[in-house]
C-alpha cells in the first residue's frame, strides 16, 4: 500500500483528469443517442472546462480563473434548462427522446 | 477591475437594448400576453432609440471599458448599425408571419423580448475583447436562438430543428470553452491582448496552443457554420419558423464573423506598424482558413444544387456565404476585411429580403415548395420582381449590390495573388446562379395552377420593396456604404 503522505497532486494530474472526462463527454454526445444521456455527456465537458479552469487559476495563484467558472456554471446551467424544457416538450408530441428517432427534416 | 460610470456611457446602445428587454417582458406580463402589438411597439421603439444613441455617440477611438472586458471601437460601431438594423426588420416582419402570429400560438410577446436580448447579445459579441466575454456574449446569443427556433412549440419540425440545435450548439460551446482553458493555462490570461502578450513570452507547447486555438475557432465556426461545423445547418434553418431562419442567418452569423476577426487580430496577429500583417506562430493559419472557405462554399453549393425547398436551399446558400466571407479573411489583409464588413451589411440586406418573400409566401400558400412558385411572376409580379432581384444579388450579378460586395472580395483574393480560391468563387458563383434561377425559373416560366393575386397585406409587399430598393440601388452607388465600412476597421492600423 502507497503511503498516501507523501502522494501530490499536481497540475498535470488535474489537467490529464479533465482530459479524460473532456473526451468521455464528447464520445458520449458522439456515440450515445438518448437525448438525456447527451446532455448528460455535455455537463462532463463542461466538468472538465471547469476543473480545468480551476487547477490552473490556483497553480498561477490568478482569481481570472475562478471567476470563469462561477459564469460557466450558471451557463451551463441555463442551457441545460432550456434543453431539458425542449425535451419535455418534444416527448409530450412524440413519445421518444431517442434522436435517431428524429429525422422528420432529412427527409 | 473598477466600474466608473465614465465607462457606462460608451454603453448606452447596449444598455438601452437591455432595457427594452425587461420593459418587453413587463409589457407582456401587464397586458396578459394579449396585446402583441403594445409589446412590438415597446421593442420597435427601444431599438431605434438604441439606433439613435447609436448614431449620436459614435467613437472615435477604441474605449476599453468595464476592465477591459469590452471594447467599443468603431469596428464594433458597425456592426451595431448591423444588428439593430436586422433586428428591426425581423421585428416588423414577424409580427406579419403566420408562424409566429398564428391562431394557435400563445405567448408572442416573449417571442419579441427574446429578439431584444438576442440583438443585447449579438452586440456584445462584435465588442468582447476577453475570453470570458466572448463565452457569455455566444451563450446568450445560442440560448435565445434554442428557444426561438423551438419558439412554434406545437409544429414537431420546429422542436426538432430546436433540439438538434441546442445538443450540437450546447456541445460546440464545451468544446470551444475547454479551448479557452486551454489558453487560460497556456497564457494566464483571459484578455485577448494578454494572451498575444503570453504567447509572445513563448509559453507552452505548440501541440497546446494549436488544439486550444483549433477548439475555440470550432466554437465560432459553429456560430458561423463553416464546414466542417455546419452540419445543424439546413435541419434547424429548416425547422424553426421562417422569420426566426431568417433572422439566423443575417444576424449570429455577422456576430461570428465579428468575434472571429477580432479575436484572430488580437491576440493571434503582429502589426508591423506599417499596416503590414504577421501571424504570431508557426501554424499555417492562412492554409488552414482558405481550405476551410473552398470546402465550406463548394459543398455549399452543391448541396443547395439538389434541394427542392426553398427555405433548405435558402439555409445551403448561405452556408456557401460564409464559404466567400471566409475567402476575405483568409489572408487577414485590410483590403480583405474591409470587403468581409461590406460584404455582411449587403447580404443582411438581400438575405433578409428573400426571406421575407419566403414568409409572405406561405402566408398564403403554406408551402415553401419551389413548385408551389410557379407562375408567381403573374400572380404577384412586385413580389416576384423584388425576388428575383434578391436572387440576382445573392448570386453576385450587375447591376445588384451583391455584385459589389462580392467584386471587392475577389478583388482582395487577386490583389494577394490567391488565384486558385479566387477562382473557385466564381465557379462557385456559376454553380449557385442554376440554382437561384430555378426559383426564378420556377415563377416566370411555369404556368401557374391557378390564377389570381394572393392576397398579400400592403405593408407586407411595402417592406419588400423597401429591401428591394437598397439592394438595387447600392449595386449602383456604394460608396458612403464602403467609407463606412473601411473607416470601421482603423482599430487594425493602430495594432
Amino acid at each position: 500500500m502507497p503511503d498516501l503522505t507523501t502522494l501530490h497532486v499536481h497540475l498535470g494530474h488535474y489537467l490529464t483528469l479533465s482530459a479524460i472526462l473532456f473526451f468521455i463527454g464528447v464520445s458520449g454526445v458522439v456515440f450515445r443517442r438518448n437525448a438525456i444521456i447527451m446532455f448528460m455527456s455535455i455537463e462532463l465537458m463542461l466538468t472538465a472546462v471547469n476543473l480545468t479552469f480551476l487547477a490552473v487559476s490556483r497553480q498561477l495563484g490568478d482569481h481570472q480563473g475562478h471567476v470563469f467558472v462561477l459564469f460557466a456554471l450558471a451557463v451551463a446551467a441555463a442551457e441545460a434548462g432550456v434543453g431539458l424544457a425542449i425535451l419535455v416538450e418534444i416527448f409530450k408530441r412524440r413519445g421518444s427522446i431517442d434522436v435517431d428517432d428524429f429525422r422528420k427534416l432529412m427527409e | 477591475m473598477n466600474f466608473t460610470w465614465s465607462d457606462a456611457a460608451y454603453f448606452w446602445p447596449e444598455a438601452i437594448m437591455a432595457l427594452t428587454f425587461i420593459a418587453c417582458v413587463l409589457t407582456d406580463l401587464v397586458t396578459r400576453g394579449r396585446r402583441h402589438g403594445v409589446t412590438l411597439s415597446v421593442l420597435i421603439a427601444g431599438t431605434v432609440v438604441s439606433l439613435a444613441m447609436t448614431v449620436i455617440k459614435a467613437p472615435e477611438a477604441s474605449h476599453y471599458v468595464f476592465g477591459q472586458m469590452v471594447v467599443i471601437d468603431p469596428f464594433a460601431h458597425f456592426f451595431r448599425y448591423v444588428f439593430l438594423f436586422v433586428t428591426l426588420v425581423t421585428a416588423v416582419f414577424s409580427y406579419s408571419s403566420r408562424e409566429i402570429m398564428g391562431k394557435d400560438r400563445e405567448n408572442q410577446g416573449e417571442y419579441y423580448s427574446f429578439l431584444a436580448v438576442m440583438c443585447f447579445g449579438m452586440m456584445v459579441m462584435a465588442e468582447a475583447n476577453d475570453l470570458l466575454m466572448l463565452a457569455l456574449s455566444i451563450e446568450l446569443v445560442s440560448i435565445t436562438s434554442y428557444i426561438m427556433a423551438g419558439y412554434a412549440r406545437f409544429s414537431l419540425r420546429s422542436t426538432e430543428a430546436s433540439l438538434k440545435y441546442v445538443l450540437w450548439g450546447a456541445m460546440s460551446s464545451g468544446v470551444m470553452l475547454y479551448g479557452a482553458s486551454i489558453l487560460y493555462g497556456l497564457t494566464g490570461a483571459t484578455g485577448f491582448s494578454a494572451i498575444r502578450e503570453g504567447l509572445l513570452a513563448g509559453s507552452g507547447s505548440e501541440l497546446a496552443l494549436l488544439v486550444g486555438m483549433l477548439f475555440v475557432l470550432a466554437g465560432i465556426g459553429y456560430k458561423i457554420s463553416a464546414v466542417p461545423f455546419h452540419f445543424w445547418t439546413p435541419d434547424v434553418y429548416e425547422g424553426a419558423p421562417t422569420p426566426v431562419t431568417a433572422l439566423f442567418s443575417a444576424g449570429p452569423k455577422a456576430a461570428g464573423f465579428a468575434l472571429l476577426i477580432r479575436f484572430f487580430y488580437t491576440s493571434l496577429v503582429q502589426t508591423d506598424g506599417t499596416g503590414g500583417v504577421t501571424l504570431l506562430e508557426g501554424i499555417q493559419w492562412p492554409w488552414l482558413l482558405a481550405i476551410m472557405s473552398a470546402v465550406t462554399m463548394t459543398w455549399g453549393n452543391l448541396a443547395a444544387l439538389r434541394q427542392t425547398n426553398v427555405k433548405r436551399m435558402l439555409a445551403y446558400s448561405s452556408i456557401a456565404h460564409v464559404g466567400y466571407l471566409l475567402m476575405g479573411f483568409v489572408l487577414l489583409t485590410q483590403a480583405g476585411l474591409q470587403a468581409i464588413l461590406f460584404y455582411l451589411l449587403i447580404y443582411a440586406i438581400m438575405n433578409l429580403g428573400a426571406f421575407l418573400v419566403v414568409i409572405a409566401l406561405n402566408n398564403r400558400l403554406h408551402s415553401e415548395h419551389m413548385d408551389d412558385y410557379a407562375g408567381l411572376g403573374y400572380r404577384e409580379p412586385i413580389l416576384a420582381g423584388a425576388m428575383t432581384i434578391f436572387l440576382f444579388s445573392l448570386t453576385g450579378l450587375p447591376p445588384t449590390a451583391g455584385f459589389v460586395a462580392k467584386f471587392y472580395l475577389f478583388a482582395a483574393l487577386v490583389d494577394s495573388q490567391l488565384w486558385w480560391l479566387a477562382l473557385l468563387g466564381v465557379l462557385n458563383s456559376v454553380i449557385s446562379l442554376y440554382y437561384y434561377m430555378s426559383i426564378a425559373r420556377s415563377m416566370y416560366f411555369t404556368p401557374a395552377t391557378e390564377t389570381g393575386g394572393l392576397g398579400l397585406s400592403r405593408a407586407h409587399v411595402a417592406l419588400v420593396v423597401i429591401l428591394a430598393v437598397p439592394t438595387l440601388v447600392l449595386g449602383l452607388y456604394w460608396s458612403p456604404v464602403k467609407a463606412l465600412a473601411d473607416s470601421s476597421l482603423a482599430f487594425l492600423l493602430g495594432g
